[in-house]
């Protein structure tokens, strides 16, 4: 799908499947998968726990063996290849630093196998260590420094060979939410600084979004969706996307017309608006489309109003309020806007509202 | 408000800090003798009052039936080393005891050798198991623990005698013609060693391969190490201890080994422990037998010293 535009391919998987165990008890892992992530670039896997996301990327590092498809590393064919042969190294959720060494001995460690010399093992160490700010440390035994300087000391050690590809799971989820923000940052600045593709493991769909160049979106062994943040956030094309990331209304339409991904579509109040629709889908009558609640507007109900219902509930944020518009059907319509200094007291619960959406600002989901 | 309150009122005879803190010192020191106790007067009977006895009576006169006579000698420790010719009456380096001392600091470390090239793969055999059969695989390790030590060693003799299994076998099968000589040689004391004291290397080794986190080879096979060098670099240091210990356990009662050179090796391989037990019995000299006994004392701590420090020293070399 996204296979044809960006840059050259860093990895494919092509009709990729997992299967673990056998008969009765198998677990579908993987469902006939296929993607491409380009090189240089800061991809995400995002999903929910248990949808294979650390069975991809065991597969990509070599840990294990695809039960059918292949894997390709820049164009070529790795299934077959023992992990210590891929030049692709990986950054665990539970770091495995080796606690019989130093911090400069587990980054050193990768370069020593491949057999470098030891001037050469010595300056890349040193320059690791700089890169992720560890210097004083490098003495130091990994169980001797804290949670976040392990991580720091994982990553250093996963770059000093310098890899086609870092694969990245989960590697901030044991950390506390400030340290967590700053190596969100530094991480970005890393990938950044060492141009290495990262593949990046997350449950934590901000974190998704704030970070990556591209996010594959993940469920029950398939990909979704991919795309850019924004793509992904604004242009959900399925059910399942919509609801994973932000917060968003769902509701019944008719599909008017289709013309090259975009189309018009007619809410039950009988207003036709404009709307993004997904590939291959047809002018054929009933759909679900979303619309983000930062991307409708309260008003007096009245001619601009494309739909109409009472106001259920406001809730102050400070920066925004949220209005909970009951529709007549199960759940509310939920519009997010920015507060002004004089809209205070403009609107009150029980009033009837009108709400208008946002130009293109609704999505036709595939289902 | 309280602190000038205090300030002003009545001097109490209280203790300072400084006097509480001391007095609960002498407290703890008291109550950590009588806590250590038990354990001083077990150390004291059984383990320091029975050396110092040996100790004594290597310095005593042998009596002619057996026994000692309450007479300082140090022909005891003499003929340690020495032999005195029957005829002549003279010196000469005892060799007979010299190739004692030769083959059983061999054969224990060749048992030691043997019993951990065996017992690494089968302790990470049983490590690698699924949680619920390890217990099983254990059970199976130990189960000839729970046997007599002298049917097990009739059991061995029984596989590698002349006309005993392995021989028959490979008669029958036409690879050999006469039987292999394995009972009575080294060789089969060795092997009698090594199967006697396995389980002592086996679990220790299992010990600490079940803390390892495997995760950790994961991690090595990720950053380009081999098989063989995730072996080297990464579990083996990190099972050392295990390792240690085995190797402690095998050896040291291997050096004194008694039953299985006796039976095994007939008289003639003769190790340290049949030697002292021939001093205290037939050979009717208790102060040689004494002296053996601590010189079999001091080659044990003199190996482990130099086992741990050798083994040390090769662990610093990594950082
Ligand atoms: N070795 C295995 N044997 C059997 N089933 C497995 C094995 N590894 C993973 N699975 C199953 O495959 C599915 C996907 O697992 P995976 O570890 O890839 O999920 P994940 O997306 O990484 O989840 P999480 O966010 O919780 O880490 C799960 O249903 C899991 O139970
Ligand atoms: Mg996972």
């Amino acid at each position: 799908m996204n296979s044809a535009k960006g840059g050259p391919a860093a990895v494919q998987a092509l009709n990729v499947s997992k299967v673990f165990g056998e008969g009765d008890s198998a677990v579908v892992a993987l469902d006939n998968v296929s993607v491409n992530i380009r090189q240089n670039e800061f991809f995400t896997l995002l999903g929910p726990s248990g949808c294979g996301k650390t069975t991809l990327l065991r597969l990509i590092a070599g840990f294990d063996h695809p039960s059918n498809g292949a894997i390709l590393l820049e164009g070529e064919d790795i299934s077959g290849l023992p992990p210590y042969q891929r030049p692709v190294n990986t950054v665990f959720q539970s770091y495995a630093l080796f606690p019989h060494m130093t911090v400069a001995g587990n980054i050193a460690f990768g370069l020593e196998m491949l057999g470098k010399s030891k001037p050469e093992i010595d300056a890349t160490v040193t320059d690791m260590l700089r890169l992720v700010q560890m210097e004083e440390l490098k003495d130091r035994q990994t169980s001797q420094i804290s949670g976040g300087q392990q991580q720091r000391v994982a990553l250093a050690r996963a770059l000093a060979p310098h890899p086609k590809v870092l694969l990245l799971d989960e590697p901030l989820s044991a950390l506390d939410l400030k340290l967590r923000k700053e190596m969100q940052i530094e991480l970005k600045r890393l990938q950044h600084e060492t141009g290495i593709t990262f593949i990046f493991v997350t449950h934590d769909q901000e974190e998704a979004l704030t970070m990556s160049d591209r996010i594959a979106v993940m469920s029950a062994g398939n990909i979704l969706q991919v795309g850019t943040p924004r793509d992904i956030y604004d242009h959900p094309a399925e059910r399942f996307v919509a609801n994973f990331i932000g917060e968003t209304n769902f509701f019944q339409a008719e599909l008017v017309s289709v013309k090259k991904g975009a189309g018009k579509i007619k809410l039950a109040s009988g207003k036709t608006i404009t709307a993004t629709v997904p590939d291959g889908l047809v002018a054929n009558g009933h759909i679900t489309a979303v619309v983000r609640p930062e991307h409708a507007r309260i008003v007096e109900p009245g001619a601009s109003s494309t739909l109409v219902g009472t106001l259920e509930n406001i809730v102050y944020f400070g920066t925004d309020t949220h209005f909970h518009v009951a529709l007549g059907g199960e759940e509310a319509f939920i519009v997010r806007m920015q507060n002004a200094r004089d809209d205070a007291g403009k609107f009150s619960t029980g009033m009837n509202v009108g709400i208008t959406i946002d130009a293109n600002a609704a999505q036709v989901l595939r289902d | 408000m309280t602190v000038t309150a205090t300030h002003e009122g009545p001097v109490r005879p209280t203790k300072s800090a400084a006097e509480v803190a001391a007095d609960a010192t002498q407290r703890d020191i008291r109550n950590c003798w009588l806590l250590c106790a038990p354990a001083l007067i077990v150390l004291l009977c059984a383990a320091s009052g029975p050396l110092a006895i040996m100790l004594m009576y290597s310095f005593l006169k042998a009596g002619d039936y057996g026994g000692v006579l309450w007479t300082f000698s140090t022909e005891g420790w003499f003929s340690v080393f020495v032999q005195r010719d029957i005829f002549d009456e003279t010196l000469s380096l005892a060799d007979a005891h010299v190739s004692i001392f030769w083959r059983s600091l061999k054969l224990s470390i060749l048992t030691t050798l043997l019993a951990l090239c065996l017992g690494f793969p089968t302790a990470y055999f049983i490590a690698m198991r699924p949680l619920q059969t390890r217990n099983l695989w254990l059970f199976l390790i130990t189960i000839p623990f729970w046997t007599n030590l002298l049917i097990r060693t009739f059991a061995i003799m029984e596989m590698i005698r002349n006309h005993g299994i392995i021989n028959s076998l490979l008669k029958s099968i036409g690879v050999i013609d006469e039987p292999i000589q394995m009972l009575f040689t080294d060789f089969s004391v060795m092997l009698g060693m090594t199967y006697v004291y396995l389980p002592l290397m086996v679990l220790p080794i299992y010990a600490s391969m079940e803390k390892f986190d495997f995760r950790l080879v994961e991690a090595g096979y990720d950053l380009y190490a081999s098989r063989f060098r995730v072996l080297r670099r990464i579990i083996i240091p990190l099972v050392k201890p295990g390792i240690i210990a085995g190797s402690i356990l095998v050896f040291v009662p291997s050096l004194g080994a008694y039953v299985t050179p006796r039976v095994l090796g007939g008289g003639k391989r003769m190790m340290l422990g049949n030697l002292i037990e021939l001093q205290f019995g037939q050979g009717r000299n208790w102060p040689l037998g004494a002296a053996l006994s601590i010189t079999l004392l001091v080659i044990v701590m003199a190996a482990l010293l130099i086992y741990v420090r050798s083994v040390q020293r090769r662990d610093g070399g990594h950082g």
